[in-house]
């Protein structure tokens, strides 16, 4: 063999379309806000909108990042999702119900107090139990999807039933924590507080989960894993147990979500996570399956989109999302932000 | 002859309803480079993905510096000093090369000595060491997979086909790389269908033909040996 030649290449500087690529399906927000703000006209109405689409869109993105990973990770279609939303919403509403003195009192710091109680409640009772939905539902059926679908649907229908066991077949009714209830007045815009609480919360979720899985080794491992769990194993990390968190904190999110999703529309019932689960699989399938980024811009898009053609038709909001969907997938059939997968 | 590090004895392994290994006996003697030599199909890879644990012999044993890794978990055989380097490269495309490199050192940060040495190595490493893997291109993708399995001290690389698909210059960068992790007194056992870089790189040589090791002995003897050649591999050398 001869010497190794010089190959030394050089980096260029990338043009502005390279640069801007990357960036696109995020414009795609402040585009619907203002094809929002044109259809919609008063600019009270659509504040209002806004800021009641991008609460619900952090809710459902809450709900859907847990999601969107365990699909990522282990190519595990799960059905059942929808069942950590309910129990964590049942979980932490019955806490939050029994702690009556803290939300009724007029003080914020011990309304906090009671939500974040019903909150860590929420989130290690669906975490537990997608601990166990994992052992016992999801790991028998590792690599057969139309199995998952069917077993993981019918986990969520045992979970649904149980509830109505536990907690009666009514719908529960709860109001707001004292300090919560109530709107904030800008520019003649009524703006909900715990509307703005959930904006809040979904960008400290996102921004937090973004920074584990940029700059933290395990979320190296995870983003790795998503795209070629064979190699993650080969350079000598378990990826089952990094699995089993991720389906553990994913499930926690789902409570998290449920719970603020109850305190949202003030009533809770065994069906709200199966129902739910159409708008979670739509912003996991338009977000890219396996992303977090797409995740969360699928989830204001669905929100935000909501809320307008809910102002504007209401028949049509449902219809709305479904036609989204059909538009991103026709123009990036693997979702805004596609994660690579080895072949 | 050195002591063998690792041992495969009679080992056989299917892939879902296919029988590729039929008996596979192997010895990798420790500080050496053991080729691995055969036509396509004849179990080479799936040789090195069983001996990773990345699919189960369900007969046989292999043995690795005195343990039965047999039924061992992949991430548990690669603890114990094997790399692994698979014939698509398995870089993470999402990641960048830096990324990439920090994920390979497991037990500890890559030091600045080592990340020295695989920069002499592959110099495009560190023109690209802030882009992200799915950028580079083919020769640098090997370069950077070739790299993490060099970012921890390993008692044994498995490498799969590292010259495949390569330009001949980059083919010559890569020998180089592993001519001088061989200085260093690796292990290492190869797939390569390169016969020069085989020659060029092999101490010890094993044929495989329908999931069997048909012969084994010094690259030396197989090298100046046409007959063996023909007779082992079907090919007549002189061709390629």
């Amino acid at each position: 063999m001869s010497a190794a030649p010089e190959h030394n290449p050089t980096l260029h500087k990338l043009g502005l379309q390279d640069r801007i690529a990357p960036y696109i399906p995020l414009l795609l927000v402040p585009i619907i806000m203002l094809i929002g703000a044109g259809a919609i006209q008063s600019p009270s109405s659509w504040m209002t909108l806004t800021v009641s689409g991008l609460a619900m869109g952090m809710m459902i993105f809450i709900m859907a990042s847990g999601l969107t990973l365990v699909f990522g990770l282990m190519d595990v279609i799960n059905f059942g999702h929808g069942a950590f939303i309910s129990v964590g919403a049942f979980i932490g509403i019955s806490i939050l119900l029994s702690l009556g003195g803290l939300t009724g009192a007029p003080s914020l710091f011990l309304n906090v107090l009671a939500v974040l109680a019903a909150i860590i409640g929420a989130m290690v009772g669906a975490g537990a139990l997608g601990w166990a939905f994992e052992r016992v539902i999801v790991k028998p059926v590792y690599g057969a999807h139309l199995k998952q679908i069917l077993v993981t649907m019918g986990g969520m229908i045992v979970v649904e039933q149980l509830i109505l066991v536990f907690w009666g077949p009514d719908e529960i009714f709860i109001t707001r924590p004292e300090t919560l209830k109530g709107a904030f007045i800008f520019f003649g815009a009524a703006v909900e507080k715990f509307r703005l609480l959930a904006v809040v919360f979904g960008l400290v979720i996102f921004v937090g989960m973004r920074w584990v899985l940029r700059s933290t080794k395990i979320g190296l491992i995870v983003r790795a894993g998503v795209e070629n769990g064979e190699m993650v194993k080969a350079l000598g990390y378990p990826l089952r147990l990094v699995f089993i968190s991720i389906f553990i904190a994913g499930s926690a999110l789902a409570g998290l979500g449920g719970v603020m999703w109850g305190l949202y529309q003030e009533v809770i019932t065994a069906q709200m996570g199966g129902n739910l689960m159409v708008l979670v699989f739509i912003v996991v399938i338009i977000g890219g399956l396996g992303s977090v980024e797409g995740c969360f811009i699928g989830a204001l898009l669905v929100g935000l989109l909501q809320n307008y053609v809910g102002y504007l038709d209401p028949k049509l909001a449902l219809v709305s999302n479904i036609g989204l969907m059909v538009f991103i997938l026709m123009w990036r059939p693997q979702g805004m932000i596609p994660v690579v997968k080895a072949k | 002859m050195r002591d063998a590090l690792l041992t495969l004895n009679g080992v056989h392994a299917n892939i879902h309803q296919y029988n590729i290994l039929h008996g596979v006996d192997l010895v990798v003697p420790r500080g050496e480079v053991t080729m691995l030599l055969g036509r396509n199909g004849a179990g080479k890879t799936t040789t090195l993905r069983t001996i990773m644990g990345l699919w189960q012999a369900h007969q046989g044993e292999i043995n690795f510096d005195g343990k039965n890794i047999t039924q061992s978990a992949t991430a548990q055989i690669a603890k114990l000093g094997v790399g692994y380097v698979p014939e698509d490269m398995g870089v993470f495309s999402d990641l960048t090369v830096e990324e990439n490199m920090i994920l390979a050192a497991v037990s500890a940060p890559v030091s600045q000595e080592r990340l020295d040495r695989i920069f002499k190595a592959f110099p495009p490493l560190k023109t690209f060491w802030h882009s992200a893997a799915g950028n580079l291109s083919g020769g640098q993708k090997q370069m950077l997979s070739i790299a993490r399995a060099m970012a921890e001290q390993r008692q044994l690389y498995l490498i799969d086909e590292p010259t495949k698909g390569l330009a001949p210059a980059i083919i010559n960068t890569m020998a180089a790389a592993l001519a001088e992790l061989k200085s260093n007194g690796a292990t290492i056992l190869m797939v390569e269908q390169n016969f020069e870089v085989a020659k060029y790189l092999g101490d010890k040589c094993a044929v495989m033909e329908d999931g069997k090791i048909t012969w084994a002995g010094d690259m030396a003897e197989m090298a100046k040996d046409k007959v063996l050649q023909e007779r082992h591999m079907g090919l007549s050398m002189e061709a390629i």
